[in-house]
Formats: C-alpha cells, structure tokens, sequence
C-alpha cells in the first residue's frame, strides 16, 4: 500500500514538472501583456537542441543550457514579431510550432540520421549521484524536479514582491499608465517572453534529458498546451501553476491504478474540463492580465 | 505580329511541350514508387524504417523513389494527393491513419496505384489493403512472456499500448491469449497512452506506465506503442525488468552497455517490409492485385535469399540467453497449431 502511493506520488511529480515548466513560461509572458502559445514548440525545439547538444559535446549539463537558450531564442523571436512588430500573438505564436515540428525533425536527420535519438548522458549531480541513496532516490525523483521547486518559489517572489515584478505586471495590465511612469513596457515584455521560452525550453530538457532519455518526434505531445491550461487553472500565478501542474500529472499518474472502469477518454479529458469551468468562472474566478494579447504601441 | 502567326507560335510551343513530356516519359520508364509515414516517421527503428526497409529492397528492380513525412494530421491526404499528382505508379501509405485520405485520393487517381498498410480498404479498384495478423504474432511472444515470468516466479505480465484503438487491441488480445496459454492463472496488465496519433510518439508517458506496471509486479512488459516504446525501454532498463519490442526486431534497445546485460526479451515482429517489398515486385510484374491481402504466420516470402514469415517473433544475438529451448518448442508447437487452425487466436 505505501509502495504504490509513493509510486502514484513520484509519478504525479515527474509529470508535473513539465506542465509547471511550461505554466509558469505562460505566466510571465501574459502578466506582461503577450500570449505565449509557442510554449509547445519552444518545448519541443529544447528537448531536441538538449539531447543533441548533449550528444554532441558529451555533457548533460551542456545539453541542458542549450535548451534554454534554444527555449529563449524562440521567445525572443516571438517577442520580436509580436512586440516589435505588433503582429497577431496567436498566429505568432502557431508558426513557432509549426517551425519547431519541422526543424527538429530536419536536425535529427541532418545530425544523426533517424527520429530516435538517445541521449548519451543524464543530468548528474555531481558527488551526489555517487552515493547510492541519492542515485536510488534521483531515478525516482530527478534532480530537475529541484530546480523547478526553485524557480516556482523565486518567480512567485519575483513577481509579487519586488519592483521589477510589479512593473512586469502593469504593462500586462495597463501598459500606457506604467509607460507614463517611465517603465519601459517593450523592454519589460522581452524580457518575459524571453523567460517564458527559456523556461519552456527548460521543460523539454526535462522531458527527453531527464525523463525518456530519448528525443523522439514530437516529444512534447501536446504538454505545452497543458501548461498553458495549468497558468489559468491556477489564475497566472506561479504557485497555482504548479498547483494545477501537479493536479494534472496527478490524474495521469493515478490511471494506470484506477480499475478500467470509466474509459481514459474521460481521465485525458479532466485538464481541459477543468480549464474550462474555471475559465467559465464554475470554480471560483480566472481574470486575465487586463491588456493580455493587445499590442502597445507608444504615442 | 499577326492572328495566325501567333497560332502558329502557340501551336510549336505545344508541341514542344508535348515532346518534352514524352521524352520525359520514355527516359522514366523504371517504376515510381512514393512512401508517406506514420506518425513516428523515417528513424523510428520500428514500423515506419520496417516500410522503408522493403522500399530500399525493391531497389535492386530499378525502382525510383521518394518519401514524405506529413507534419500534422491534415497533411496526409495532401501528401498523398502531392505525390500521386507528381505520376507516380504506386503511392504507398503507413499506417492505419491514412485510410480516409486513401479512401479519397484514390478516387481523384484512378491510374495510380495505392497501397495502404494496417488499413481496411476492401472496394477500390486501385487501392490494396496490406493487414497483419498480429495477434497470431503477439500470441507467440504472449507464451515466452508467460513462461519467463513463471521461471522467475512471477505471477503478472504488461501490456503497454500506443493508441486506443482496434489495431493496438489486436495486438493486445493475442498477447493476453498466449499468455493465458500458458496459465491461465497469470495476471495481465494493460495500459494505453492515450486516444490520439501522438500517444505513439510520447516516451515519457510510456515510462511511467511502464514503471506503474512494474511497480505492480510485472515480470516482463509487450509494447505496441511506436516511439512511445522507447520510454517502456528505458523503463524496463531502469527497474531490471525484460520487455518485448514490437513490428521491427528492437532487441538492442534492452542491452545495457555498462554492465552488458540485456533486457530485450524478444519482439514481435511485423513484416511490413516484406508487405511493401512484394507489392512493389507485383506492380513489377504486372500482377498488382487490388483488395485486401494479409500476411500471417503462414505466409512466407524469401527475400534475397531469407524466409520471412508475414509475423514471427526476433532471435538474435540479444536473446538467445534469455530464450530457454523450453520456450522456443512451446512457441514452435503454438505456431503449427495456429497455422493449422487448432488455435484460433482471438483479434478483440
């Protein structure tokens, strides 16, 4: 009985961290006014450019920096396009992963010949992974999960108590009052959208770094998607995000232990029914940044 | 320049034209073949590369060829149509997905030839439907699933599947025959990554269904999830539990480099290789016949000189250790049987 919780709560963490990962890009960048459904390809492109970097150069760690930057070029390219240019954030956000679809397919083949690509090496700690405990513990608890725990608790701080946090928040709200105030909005929104991909990026990592060990064709399976579902199930905060994230990856690691009763239809159903009440204000209310997807154009 | 010197100029153009066409045509009589894949795609050291294996052995009869991989779902119907308009002889199809967009290309090319695999097109004139008996096959790998958990004193095997759907039950329900074959006592776990095409690209979610399945004490884990597969793989690797790879010989995926053990029970294999190989050969030799053809236990093709049964079970140099004699004669008597029809191995 404590073997199979422990196993139903290890799991729901390893599935939570990418729908956390992911929520909280999708936090960062809608707080600051830009819609980030891109989120899906920035994973998907990270988790390619972490087991190809790995492969590569033979380090994990390498790897893992390398889908971050990946994560963030792509956010900065959508920051480009959407703040800059002030083109429509959706379509913006679609041909990201469209492009990502394509590209890491194109690299696989280019770099190493088919869609199936293992990584050499995993995430490490150094000393750490030597001892036993921690090895035994680390296969079941990967030492990423740490580091989002991490960067879950810096964001909720970083958002809701300092300055800078603020300011990123009222030019998702009011962009025109905090540019009056002298907050450079367009510098603001780069630098979520650019968070927003990196920690996308990030999430790929995780999942065919740290997870699969594999990169295979469209890894991310639709998670980006659920990320975003977890920003509003958890009101585009950091610590609702992780919430619903391991809301999420709960009902997913439960199933294989429910008795086949109710069809899996159902169970893969329950994020996006739950996005749905709460966005249809069933389950308390969800109000998003007030300026969220608008441009802002300065007079 | 005047009316009819005009039409003059139109017609030579025509002509022109015209000749370069034929020309065109007459310098490519050789056999166009064109190949659009699945979901996992070119590279997924299953299915998908099985298809192209049998593309690259048509070779040797100076067939030319080419191959597209659709991004999104709507793209297969256009890559279909894409290839097709581009004159090709036969347009071959991966996978059970392409059967609607089979079904409507089909109609608009009725000089070209179609080929589906793993799907049901009985009616179309030009379209030749290539299915499997996977159940037979995975009735085979069922028994060496059965008897190596008996011989580790285990009393549970796993099913994972790809996509919720008729063909992966076909594969599923064997496997639960042959195993309950062998005793009927054993319990049988079965577990599905989702209900739509990309559960059979998602390892991460085939590891943790791996792993809940070991953790509820399965002795030995039959995937029949594409590149979802590779996470049962990794799980299997992790938790020292022995796994059965599917449609190509995927054996290797459970050798562990550092300690030199190996986990790849067997695999099931599908020849879809031998599938696309012998319609090429017919469409060849002018005896391309439309309808559905299935290739089984009993069918065997030799192909440069190798006997391949349409579905059989892998044995190399992965698992010859893991395979007991005891296993292997079991397996042999299971499989006259079923070819005689004294087994019936259920589909659903």
């Amino acid at each position: 009985m404590m073997a199979t919780l422990w196993a139903i709560l290890a799991s729901t963490i390893r599935l939570a961290v990418p729908y956390t990962l992911a929520g909280l890009g999708g936090t960062y960048s809608e707080r600051a006014g830009v819609v980030n459904i891109g989120l899906e390809g920035q994973m998907l492109s990270g988790a390619f450019a972490a087991v190809a970097v790995t492969n590569i150069l033979g380090s994990a760690w390498l790897g893992l920096l390398a889908a971050i930057g990946v994560g963030m070029l792509l956010g900065l390219i959508h920051g480009v396009v959407c703040i800059s240019c002030k083109a429509d954030q959706i379509v913006s956000g679609l041909a990201i992963i469209i492009f990502s679809a394509g590209i890491t397919v194109f690299c696989s083949w280019l770099l190493f010949d088919k869609t199936q690509i293992k990584a050499i090496a995993t995430l490490k700690v150094p000393l750490l992974h030597e001892m036993d405990f921690f090895k035994a513990f680390f296969s079941q608890i990967p030492p990423l999960v740490f580091v989002t725990v991490l960067i879950v608790l810096v964001s909720h701080v970083l958002l809701f108590k300092t300055v800078i946090g603020l300011r990123l928040r009222a030019v998702g709200e009011y962009p025109k009052a905090a540019d009056t105030l002298g907050v450079n909005v367009y510098r603001m929104r780069y630098l979520a959208v650019v968070i927003s991909g990196g920690l996308a990026g990030m999430g790929g990592a995780y999942l065919s770094l740290e997870h699969a060990h594999y990169f295979v064709k469209g890894i991310s399976a639709g998670r980006g998607f659920i990320g975003l579902a977890a920003m509003i199930f958890g009101k585009w905060t950091p610590l609702g995000t992780a919430g619903a994230g391991l809301l999420f990856g709960f009902g997913e690691a439960v199933k294989p232990y429910l008795p086949k009763v109710v069809p899996s239809q159902f169970i893969d159903m329950v994020p996006y029914l739950l996005t749905i009440f709460v966005l249809a204000s069933a389950i308390g209310r969800a109000t998003p940044p007030a300026s969220v997807g608008i441009p802002y154009s300065k007079e | 320049m005047g009316k009819a010197s005009r039409s003059l100029l139109l017609m030579v153009a025509v002509l022109v034209l015209a000749l370069g066409f034929a020309v065109q045509a007459g310098a490519e009589a050789k056999l166009k073949v064109g190949l659009v894949f699945d979901v996992g795609g070119r590279g997924d050291q299953s299915f998908n590369d099985s298809a192209y294996r049998g593309l690259k052995w048509a070779e040797k009869h100076g067939v030319t060829h080419s191959e597209i991989e659709p991004g999104a779902d709507a793209d297969r119907e256009t890559g279909l149509r894409m290839i097709a308009g581009q004159g090709y002889d036969l347009v071959i199809g991966v996978g059970f997905l392409f059967t609607d967009a089979i079904k409507a290309v089909a109609d608009e090319f009725p000089e070209t030839k179609f080929a589906i695999v793993d799907g049901f097109i009985p009616d179309k004139p030009n379209v030749s439907s290539l299915l499997f008996t996977e159940h037979d096959g995975s009735f085979l790998v069922g028994i060496i699933a059965a008897m190596k958990a008996q011989e580790l004193g285990k009393n549970t095997v796993g099913f994972v599947g790809g996509m919720d759907v008729p063909l992966i039950h076909k594969f599923e329900a064997g496997y639960k025959a042959g195993v309950q074959y062998v005793d009927a006592n054993l319990k049988i776990l079965s577990d599905y990554a989702g209900t739509t095409p990309s559960a059979f690209a998602d390892p991460v979610k085939g590891k943790e269904l791996a792993l809940a399945q070991v953790d509820k004490g399965a002795a030995v884990l039959y995937h029949a999830a594409g590149l979802t597969g590779a996470g049962v793989y990794e799980a299997a690797k992790e938790r020292k539990t022995f796994v059965i790879g599917v449609d190509s010989n995927q054996n290797h995926l459970g050798h562990i480099k550092d300690t030199g053990e190996n986990f790849g029970l067997t695999s099931m294999l599908k020849q879809v290789d031998v599938a696309v190989y012998l319609t090429i050969k017919d469409l060849i030799d002018g005896k391309f016949t439309p309808g559905v053809r299935s290739f089984g236990l009993k069918d065997t093709v030799e192909v440069d000189g190798k006997v391949y049964n349409g579905v059989y079970y892998a044995m190399d140099e992965y698992n010859k250790d893991l395979v007991s004699a005891d296993m292997i004669k079991a397996v042999t008597a299971a499989e006259k049987k079923i070819v005689s029809g004294e087994i019936k191995v259920p589909e659903k």
